[in-house]
């Protein structure tokens, strides 16, 4: 049976959703193992073996997060060989995807990015060209390293939990030797709102919000939502340059994208534009956003999101 | 300084973009210099301006790897100020993946830096086609550099690099000692254009044309042959088309959470 090697960087407390789709593919493809690294707290081990896990491997050096990258590709590379594994997942973080990019050199195994579904035999599917096409890839190497997005998959547990044994792998002396190192890490503050890459509706707010997000925030909160926005927004300081939807920002796809006061430039269109149901709210009924939303208001936002605002909160009493 | 610039000619993102032939690779008639280039090709002009430019013997050097069209946007870097032009093409290279590709880039970089080698590696944060991210990182692992990718902010003291690096959770700063391969993002500066003084004097630069056999490279290990992943099928996916567009009467709030509730969203 093929082993699948899951890469959970730093889980924390607990393990996040994401990490739990990939256990969940991981069993549809072979016996799962994981590497981890970071702390290992008790209940993340439970979690991991009610999903299936047989081993989880843990590096021999504590300082991998001093470094930017190379070093835990080392790591993983390492455990890939300890574990013997044909098939890697991780998930489809900015720094994940380079761990992963520099791992398939270093084994000689193809890498797929931004996967949303992987079949049995390997076969995954992604979305390229900003959403306007669906392929399947696979790799040709004996390893296959693939990245996928979170919410691809409903998690679930294994039928039967296991026990798993930890194991340490060695971390090859070399590996920091000509890795960047992190001198400064500025944690940002958590939101208490979902994760935007994972979250199940997203309310996203452009130049339009005009310096103001209040109404954005309003309505996200009524809804449970993720806060997005345009690079307008970004740009003008109004936000978090990690709330930016978009190329060169993060591509979400959601089962409901709101986009207020966004123009809906291509650039913007490639990080939404796979959300199941998107609904517009714009003062210009010329904007290219009508032209993709599925429910559009030509309107005030400031008018348009407080009432819908209302109205949610009524209902539910 | 020696500065290699990686410079993609990618389809142009304002038209429809498609997969074509053997292998869905994308079609490349309507292509420019990709816009995330840019910011390395600024980043590469300003380090070398601050450092008395070209006239105390510094260089920024455009790399581009690509089929004959890919020659357009080196020719654009050097109008925007690049010293100098390198296109990598060779029929065997069509086709490559993230690994062929960096395989042919890292042969051409040392290739290019047999005398001097290069003191940095710039490249945009992705390429605007691909869009994997993967082609600096392997480029890193394989010419054995440190890595400084997603850069927001870059300074160098010396052979001491600084960078600020946005993550989700945290921002970074992050350091390295060059030489050094560095991708840097669209937050990191704002990118002139050429101006007709550029324009004038790019025609006198040199574009130097290499092949595989230039950089010592088997074409079996580039292109489709030599990639590590493949594309088995490609699928338009049908375009969206608007759906119901009201104009707000005073209570468009509240037909929106009409249209919510009907679609089982609230
Ligand atoms: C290399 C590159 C990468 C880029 N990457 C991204 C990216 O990742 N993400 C991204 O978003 N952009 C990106 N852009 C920028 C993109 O091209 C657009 O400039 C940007 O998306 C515009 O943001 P916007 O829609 O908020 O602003 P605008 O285009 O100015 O649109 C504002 C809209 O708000 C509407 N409006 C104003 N007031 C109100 C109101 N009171 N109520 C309702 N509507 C109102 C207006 O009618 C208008 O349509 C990139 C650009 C480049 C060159």
């Amino acid at each position: 049976m093929a082993k699948v090697l899951v890469f959970i960087d730093n889980p924390g407390q607990a393990l996040k959703k994401a990490s739990l789709e990939l256990l969940t593919i991981a069993r549809s493809l072979g016996e799962p193992a994981v590497a981890l690294n970071g702390d290992l707290h008790d209940d993340v081990a439970a979690t991991l073996g009610a999903y299936g896990a047989q081993t989880l491997y843990r590096p021999s050096a504590a300082d991998l997060d001093d470094y930017l990258v190379g070093p835990k590709a080392s790591y993983l590379a390492a455990a890939v060989q300890t574990a013997d594994a044909t098939v890697v997942l991780t998930e489809n973080s900015a720094e994940a995807k380079e761990i992963a990019a520099r791992l398939g050199i270093k084994l000689g195994a193809g890498v797929i990015t931004d996967v949303v579904a992987v079949d049995p035999d390997g076969t995954a599917h992604k979305s390229v060209l900003a959403g306007s096409y669906i392929t399947t890839a696979k790799a040709t190497t004996p390893v296959a390293v693939l990245t996928v997005k979170a919410n691809s998959i409903t998690p679930e547990p294994a039928v039967t939990g296991t026990a798993p044994a930890t194991v340490t792998v060695e971390v090859p002396e070399t590996a920091t030797a000509a890795s960047a190192r992190i001198t400064a890490r500025n944690e940002k503050a958590a939101s208490g709102r979902p994760d935007l890459a994972e979250a199940r509706i997203v309310v996203a707010g452009g130049r339009g919000v005009d310096g103001n997000f209040g109404p954005v925030e309003d309505l996200a909160d009524a809804l449970g939502a993720a806060i997005g926005a345009s690079r307008a927004a970004t740009d003008a300081g109004w936000i978090g340059h990690d709330a930016q939807i978009g190329q060169t920002g993060k591509t979400v796809s959601p089962q409901l994208y709101i986009s207020a006061g966004i123009s809906g430039a291509i650039q913007q269109k490639a990080g939404m534009q796979t959300a199941t149901v998107i609904v517009a709210v714009n003062k210009d009924s010329e904007s290219p956003i009508f032209e993709i939303a599925d429910f559009g208001i030509v309107g005030d936002l400031f008018q348009v999101l407080p009432q819908a605002t209302e109205e949610i909160k009524k209902r539910r009493g | 300084m020696k500065i290699i610039v990686l410079v993609k000619h990618v389809p142009d993102a304002q038209f429809d973009r498609h997969l074509t032939g053997e292998g869905n690779t994308t079609d490349r008639s309507e292509s420019i210099l990709s816009e995330l280039d840019e910011y390395a090709l600024e980043a590469a002009l300003q380090l070398i301006e601050a450092r008395g430019g070209e006239a105390a013997g510094n260089k920024v050097i455009a790399l581009s790897m690509g089929p004959a069209g890919a020659v357009n946007a080196v020719k654009k870097s050097l109008q925007i100020g690049a010293s100098e032009g390198v296109h990598l093409s060779d029929d065997a290279l069509a086709g490559s993946d993230a690994a062929a590709t960096s395989l042919a880039l890292a042969a051409a970089i040392r290739h290019l830096g047999a005398d001097t080698p290069a003191d940095l590696i710039l490249t945009g944060m992705a390429s605007t086609d691909g869009e994997t991210s993967l082609v600096p990182a392997q480029l890193a692992e394989r010419l054995d550099l440190p890595q400084v990718t997603f850069a927001s902010s870059l300074e160098l003291d010396g052979a001491t690099l600084t960078a600020r690096r946005d993550g989700d959770a945290h921002a970074d700063t992050v350091e390295a000692t060059l030489p050094a391969l560095v991708s840097v993002t669209d937050q990191i500066n704002d990118p002139r254009y050429p101006n007709f003084k550029g324009i004038m004097a790019a025609k006198k630069k040199t574009i130097t044309t290499l092949s595989l056999a230039d950089i010592g490279v088997d074409p079996a290990h580039v292109g489709r042959s030599g990639s590590w992943t493949a594309v088995e099928s490609a699928e338009a996916r049908p375009a969206r088309t608007a759906g119901t567009i009201i104009t707000d009467e005073g209570d468009a709030g509240i037909k929106l959470v009409e249209f919510l509730a009907a679609q089982k969203l609230l």
